[in-house]
């Protein structure tokens, strides 16, 4: 199986959790096991739109236990004989093995998957900046030899790209180092916030350079957000920047 | 959702605006824009959309990744099967 995978270096594998539930997309090929019509196939595939039951395969890293996921899209592309392409967004942690197999069970004829190539990864597109093993060990010796830091930049992205699709909030200078150390994100911190935040949504804390400080959970949505004065606004969840990086601005009782 | 076969919506497809709650400025003395930080703390921030080969397993390809960059800790999100 081939296409998008996210590659965390170092301090970026603190993001990779929110990379594991990000939604994906899939072109697929599935064998049938028997003939069936172009517009059965067609309407048997729209039938798994929408939210499906799924165990995870034996041979899983995770507790095999029947659990729900979401299909965006399944869209039929074209079929040769008993092959089929379609394209599919789903959620992260939909296996599109088991997902052929059902197809292939309420045709009636049985189906497996026959080749399978990854186009998405939450923000990772494979048209936009995608680099093959190759790329990487070419650029980074040239990079070696070049030491111009416009090669490294050719074929590593900076890990606030992989944030891309979580909500932000802007917060203060003087709220960032305070965060760092595990505190929570207080109302007078927040300069600006995206829409469609609720209760409970993961938010990506930023700055206002547009370095990444942190995920958190929000506690009340973006427009309650706006018109609090104080208070928690999010529960530190993962802290992404170093300490130290900003200066310390709140008082300890200690000192 | 209007109706039940109103397909959901996926995450890269939900439009956000971005809110004005207070101004402030940014100070340029510390930190760095993502994309200026300074080469080595570049890389140790970084992120790499790798083309995935077939053949070996996504742990395997980010084992490698380690290797040719000379790092620590090299990580991939979400397993594609070998």
């Amino acid at each position: 199986m081939t296409g998008v995978l996210p590659v965390t270096l170092e301090e970026s594998r603190k993001i990779v959790q929110a990379l594991l539930y990000s939604g994906k997309e899939y072109v697929c090929v599935m064998k049938l096991h028997g003939d069936a019509r172009e517009n059965r196939v067609n309407e048997v595939l729209k039938e798994f739109e929408g939210e499906i039951y799924q165990r995870p395969p034996l041979r899983a890293s995770v507790k095999r236990q029947l659990r729900t996921r979401k299909i965006y899209y399944l869209e039929f592309l074209e079929m040769d004989g008993r092959n089929v392409l379609f394209k599919v967004g789903c959620e992260g942690g939909t296996y599109i093995r088991k997902l052929c197999y059902d197809v292939g069970e309420v045709l009636g004829c049985g189906a497996h998957m026959q080749e399978l190539r990854r186009t998405r990864a939450g923000p990772f597109v494979e048209n936009v900046s995608i680099v093959t093993l190759h790329d990487v060990a070419y650029w980074f010796m040239e990079w070696q030899k070049q030491r111009d830091e416009k090669i490294l930049r050719k074929f590593i992205l900076p890990m606030e790209e992989a944030l891309a699709l979580i909500p932000k909030i802007y917060i203060r200078d003087s709220a960032v180092d305070a965060i760092c150390h595990g505190a929570n994100l207080t109302a007078p911190g927040v300069l600006s916030i995206e829409t469609e935040i609720n209760n409970g949504s993961i938010v990506a804390v930023f700055t206002l350079k547009g370095e990444a400080v942190a995920l958190a959970k929000v506690a009340a949505s973006t427009e309650e957000i706006l018109n609090m004065e104080h208070g928690v606004v999010a529960k530190t969840e993962r802290v992404l920047m170093a300490r130290g990086t900003y200066p310390k601005c709140w008082k300890s009782s200690e000192t | 959702m209007r109706s039940a076969m109103t397909r959901s919506v996926a995450p890269w497809e939900i439009k956000r605006k971005l809110l004005t709650k207070a101004e402030d400025k940014t100070n340029l003395s510390y930190g760095h824009k993502p994309a200026e930080r300074p080469a080595e703390e570049y890389m140790r921030y970084g992120v790499i959309n790798l083309d995935k080969p077939a053949g070996p397993t996504s742990h395997e390809v980010a084992a490698w990744v380690k290797r040719i960059l000379n790092l620590q800790q090299v990580g991939h999100g979400g397993t594609l099967e070998a």
